[in-house]
């Protein structure tokens, strides 16, 4: 994945990025490690999990494990009725859905606008974040899944 | 890796497997020259394809094993060192595929020549030359023209080699033997050509072998086909298809059940709907495709106990012990992915049966039984599952070494270990790093056994039991799924949520109401159920899974629901459920990687109505009933035992008191870990014998106790009262009315010189008298505390005793007088500092651990760096007793370490350590 999206930017030097909102934060995946979009619905509690981990679901079949971001970014928990999208991500052939509040625009973005993380950034933000654009009015926070994941599935462990 | 050199692979495993068990065989019996020519015809095969593949070493060896065999079949007499020399040369090579497999079919680096040159010597030493005159003559044509081939041969032979004349000619027997039902006579030479045009290019020039090589292993993929007439017609008709095709074809099929639930679960809501009929249909055809499917899985147990018999014999001869292995239902069919995952632990049971089990042949004749041990080793289906018996004939479990190795190891205390059945003392074998083979063999008692296999079994969501027969010898039962992939499972609801149990460890459902038979009842807050005379430990689901709060207690008070009484190896409880629905077939579906860590869950699943599900760890449960100091099986007393252990560990200061009523208005109140039970008895049951008031009790007499003695039990209906238990003896101390439980801080405020009242304490904020209850059971039986540990020697002992809970000062200062010994307490490590300056003397110290400022392991450890304390015995009382506090009491200095309720445990260490005292003096 990640080779993918070096060679797409070296090829025409943009990437493209589904954009979402957690908690009125732009984040943006590169749509290569999107697989699809959905609303999470009939979420299965599971009990003793990782406060993070908001459940499993039925995705056509497959199931997938929902992951609130808001909970992994460290958050407050949204409203009860708000509405939910997830982003459906693949990582290590296993399903996993980040809940998220809103998907926003695919945006494609050239390196140029691109920054590292700044170095006061949350240090649980900057953990799994893989940079920030530049956008107009606003700064677009990349989501690293590979981070993400690594750091949610250590983490886990290392407390059982 | 080239497709010929996998397939070489197999074949060859599977060859060398046989091998393996036909030489066993053919030691027993060496007279049959049928084993042996299907030994040799083997390693034949396998030595020649490793030439035609160029794998020299591996091809050395085989010839060389090859050569001493060929000489038994000359008549060379069958000795066990050469029989485990060639299964040592086996061994061999089988490392050396694996090497090769593993490196992708470099031959490893190495040599052979420790194995080859023994093989040779061996060989050379049963050289007879009666046996090598002996060529079938029939076979002249053949033979000549193999000669003409001979010449090729372009080197000096190396020594123990045999001639390739012979080579052939022993080849040829074997292949004609083989050949023979073949009714033409030109196929029979062809074939007997072929292979030896195999041979020699395997030995000599490796381009020819391109061609010949197919050919000469169609010969000898045929052999055993035309060998076994019955076996014939399967493997004609069967093909090899890869593992993964399977895995593939399972994976679909279980997607496929999946959907057809849902698609039943759908027309379940639409009565009359049309679908109605293809869809049974459809539900019919997928059962049998799931079934068929689930067959092309299955393999016979069998498969797994191939290399037993092989096992066994090395065993026997390295443990000089005849031992004899019965294999009973080696077809019993079941999952592949199961059977790879029993093999090791089968071969470590079997292994521990004919280290531990079985006894010496002395041993045995003195004991009336045949010199030879017999290993059983059995399978059979039974429900959904099936059950793999290892069964030995020896000695049978030594219960008093693997208590004696639990106190050791301080997994128990003596007086838990007293109250425990043998059955469950058996099982502490299965306990990490537990083994009671006195000597370390390389056979076993390392220690590293039963658990490995307890846990592998459970892994496959099997369980392990265990029988044992002093005397008689021991058999372990193992209980596993025939299939991983798809399970029934009850569909059962909890805080909301639904969850799968998996049927497999579901014995039966109990519905449960507050005033039908079945009925929770509770000892201090452990919830039990009376079922059949038996009291079954329960856990409310949603207990376990974490969803109530801390008031969750009062949910299970509800005391309705269902509950589903599940049995994992032999411990049995009951999980309390709100709901129960349904079974349903489902299929396991693996957590994902973030989820794995909840041992409570073995997977999850999508239901029929498409929702997703969580699928209860049986063994996750069982693990959990087991840290909830509930677990064990229905004793009343062990848990009772076990609860005042737990809740001491909990409220590390706090104490569970029971508060009553007993004679005047204010409450009173003894530590809930000292009381036995809480009974009722209906008064015309109170009888009056030799002046005082008795119950039957448990077919026995119980003796009625009154707080105050003007105090008479009531004229009618029922009369509560608490039953003490100590040794097999009972008291009732009558109430008037039981109050209530509660968990508190104890501090006895003000003293009391009133005797049966150790002071008061103010519980849930009011005045309570604490009851002493040392002074009520004399009451009962005058010997109450005299009777066992009474010493005259024990008179003059002075005991220190340091404890900073005014309660335990109190509760234990009387016990330990009433065995004797002179005791003076003091509350902390500072004062029993100034005591032992002052130069008060004592012969023994007992002191807590917990303790404000100095805690007793640094209080045990200053004592000891003052030489005139290193030898004073120092004993260690604690609540918390865990293996590791007791190995840091041991690293501080302490003598022995003592729960603190275990008040036996206590004068009996006392006494072991005066014992001991006396006895170096001496």
């Amino acid at each position: 994945m990640k080779h993918n999206d070096n060679l797409a930017a070296s090829i025409d030097d943009t990437i493209q990025y589904v954009t979402v909102i957690i908690g009125g934060q732009l984040f943006g995946l590169p749509i290569s490690q999107v697989h699809d979009v959905f609303v999470p619905e009939s979420l299965t509690r599971v009990p003793l999990a990782a406060p993070e981990v908001a459940g499993v679901l039925n995705l056509r079949g497959r199931i997938v494990t929902a992951i609130d971001m808001r909970k992994r970014l460290h958050l407050p928990n949204r409203d009860k009725n708000a509405q939910v999208m997830a982003v459906g991500i693949e990582h290590k052939g296993e399903s996993y859905g980040l809940v998220i509040d809103q998907v926003g625009e695919v945006l494609r973005l050239s390196g140029d606008s691109m920054e590292a993380n700044p170095s006061n950034l949350d240090k649980r933000w900057a953990e799994i974040s893989g940079g920030v654009h530049r956008l107009d009015g606003k700064l677009m926070i990349i989501l690293d899944v590979a981070r993400l994941f690594g750091a949610m599935v250590s983490e886990p462990l290392a407390a059982a | 890796m080239d497709d010929l050199l996998s397939e070489f692979l197999t074949e060859t495993n599977e060859s060398l497997d046989v091998v393996d068990v036909e030489l066993v065989k053919f030691e027993q019996e060496p007279n049959n020259a049928k084993i042996l020519d299907n030994v040799f015809r083997l390693v034949h095969t396998i030595k020649g394809t490793c030439g035609f593949l160029g794998l020299p070493r591996l091809e050395a060896l085989a010839h060389a094993g090859e050569t001493l065999m060929g000489k038994f079949r000359d008549g060379a007499k069958v000795t066990p060192d050469a029989v485990s020399l060639i299964l040592s040369s086996i061994d061999r090579i089988k490392e050396i595929l694996a090497d090769l497999e593993a490196a992708g079919g470099a031959e490893p680096e190495g040599s052979d020549d420790d194995l080859i040159s023994e093989l040779e010597r061996m060989s050379l030493s049963a050289d007879t030359t009666g046996g090598k005159a002996a060529a079938p003559t029939a076979e002249d044509e053949a033979m000549a023209r193999g000669e003409l081939v001979e010449q090729v041969l372009e080197r000096p032979l190396r020594p123990g080699e045999v001639s390739l004349d012979d080579l052939e000619r022993a080849f040829r027997e074997a292949e004609c033997e083989v050949e023979l039902p073949v009714s033409d006579p030109i196929s029979e030479i062809d074939a007997a050509e072929l292979a030896a045009d195999a041979e020699i290019e395997a030995e000599t020039a490796p381009p020819l072998a391109v061609k010949a090589r197919p050919r000469g292993g169609e010969t000898a993929a045929r052999e055993p086909a035309e060998k076994g007439e019955k076996k014939a017609s399967v493997s004609s008709q069967s093909i090899r298809v890869a593992v993964e095709t399977l895995e593939h074809l399972m994976t679909m099929v279980s997607e496929l059940v999946l959907t057809r639930n849902q698609l039943l679960e759908i027309s379940r809501r639409h009565e009359d709907s049309e679908f109605k009929v293809p869809l049974q249909r459809l539900s019919n055809v997928t059962a049998e495709l799931q079934e068929g499917v689930m067959k092309t899985r299955m393999q016979p147990i069998g498969n797994a106990w191939q290399k037993l018999p092989r096992i066994v014999r090395d065993l026997s001869q390295e443990l000089d012990k005849p031992i004899e292995l019965e294999m009973v239902g080696a077809e019993t069919e079941l999952d592949r992915q199961v059977l790879e995952l029993i093999k090791d632990p089968l071969t470590h049971m079997i292994r521990n049966s004919a280290d531990h089990g079985l006894e010496m042949p002395s041993d045995r004749k003195a004991a009336g039984k045949s010199e030879k041990g017999t290993i059983t080793l059995s399978a059979y289906h039974e429900g959904g599952h099936i059950i793999i018996e290892v069964k030995d004939d020896g000695r049978g479990i030594d219960v008093d070494r693997v208590k004696a190795k639990v106190l050791e190891r301080g997994l128990a205390s003596e007086a838990e270990l007293d109250k425990m059945t043998d059955q469950q003392i058996h099982k502490y074998i299965f306990h990490a790093g537990f083994s009671t083979a006195q000597n370390i063999t390389s056979v076993s008692g390392r220690g590293v056994g039963m658990d490995v296999v307890r846990n592998n079994v459970e892994l496959i969501g099997g369980s392990i039991d265990l029988r044992s027969t002093p005397g008689r010898g021991s058999s372990f039962i193992i209980k596993i799924p025939l299939t991983l992939a798809i399970v029934s499972a009850l569909i059962v609801e909890a805080g909301g949520d639904r969850f799968a149990i998996p049927q497999l460890s579901v014995v039966e459902l109990v519905r449960v109401q507050s005033n039908s038979e079945h009925r929770i009842e509770r000892i201090k807050d452990t919830p039990v159920l009376r079922l059949r005379n038996k009291l079954l430990p329960l856990v409310h689901m949603s207990h376990l899974l974490g969803f109530d709060g801390p008031d969750g207690e009062t949910e299970i008070e509800a005391d309705t629901g269902f509950i589903v009484v599940m049995q994992v190896g032999s411990q049995t409880f009951g999980v309390v459920v709100d709901g129960v629905f349904h079974t349903e077939e489902i299929v396991v579906k693996p957590m994902s990687t973030m989820l794995r860590n909840l041992t409570m869950f073995s997977g999850n699943t999508i239901l029929g109505d498409g929702a997703v599900i969580m699928i209860i760890d049986p063994n996750g449960v069982a693990s959990a009933m087991a840290s909830h100091a509930s677990s064990v099986v229905a004793e009343g007393e062990r848990k009772e035992a076990e609860e005042a252990m737990a809740s001491a560990i909990d409220g590390q200061s706090s104490v569970s008191m029971l508060l009553f009523r007993a004679g005047s208005p204010e409450p009173k109140a003894v530590p809930l870990s000292l009381v036995t039970r809480l009974e009722e008895f209906d008064v015309s049951k109170i009888e009056h014998s030799n002046g005082r008031d008795l119950v039957q009790y448990r077919g026995a007499l119980m003796p009625l106790v009154y707080i105050d003695p003007s105090q008479a039990h009531r004229g009618e209906g029922t009369q509560p009262m608490l039953v003490f238990s100590d040794a097999g003896r009972s008291m009732g101390l009558v109430v008037d009315e039981i109050v209530d439980i509660v968990e508190d801080r104890m501090n006895i405020e003000v003293g009391s010189d009133r005797a049966g009242v150790l002071g008061s304490a103010v519980i849930k904020d009011k005045a309570t008298e604490i009851i002493d209850l040392g002074y009520y059971l004399p009451q009962a039986f005058e010997d109450w505390f005299m009777r066992k540990e009474m010493d005259i020697a024990a008179l003059t002992k002075k005991v220190l005793l340091v404890d900073d809970s005014a309660f335990f000062r109190n509760m234990l200062t009387p016990v330990l007088k009433a065995a004797g010994y002179d005791v003076t307490a003091c509350t902390g490590a500072n004062q029993a500092f100034e005591l032992l300056e002052n130069g008060d003397r004592f012969q023994a110290i007992v002191s807590d651990i917990e303790m404000p400022e100095i805690n007793g392991f640094e209080f045990c450890e200053a004592l000891r760096r003052d030489p005139r304390f290193r030898k004073m015995p120092i004993l260690a009382l604690s609540a918390v007793v865990s293996p590791a506090s007791i190995e840091r009491g041991r690293q501080a200095g302490f003598d022995d370490y003592v729960a603190k309720f275990d008040r036996p445990g206590l004068i009996a260490s006392l006494k072991d350590l005066f014992a001991g005292e006396m006895g170096i003096a001496a």
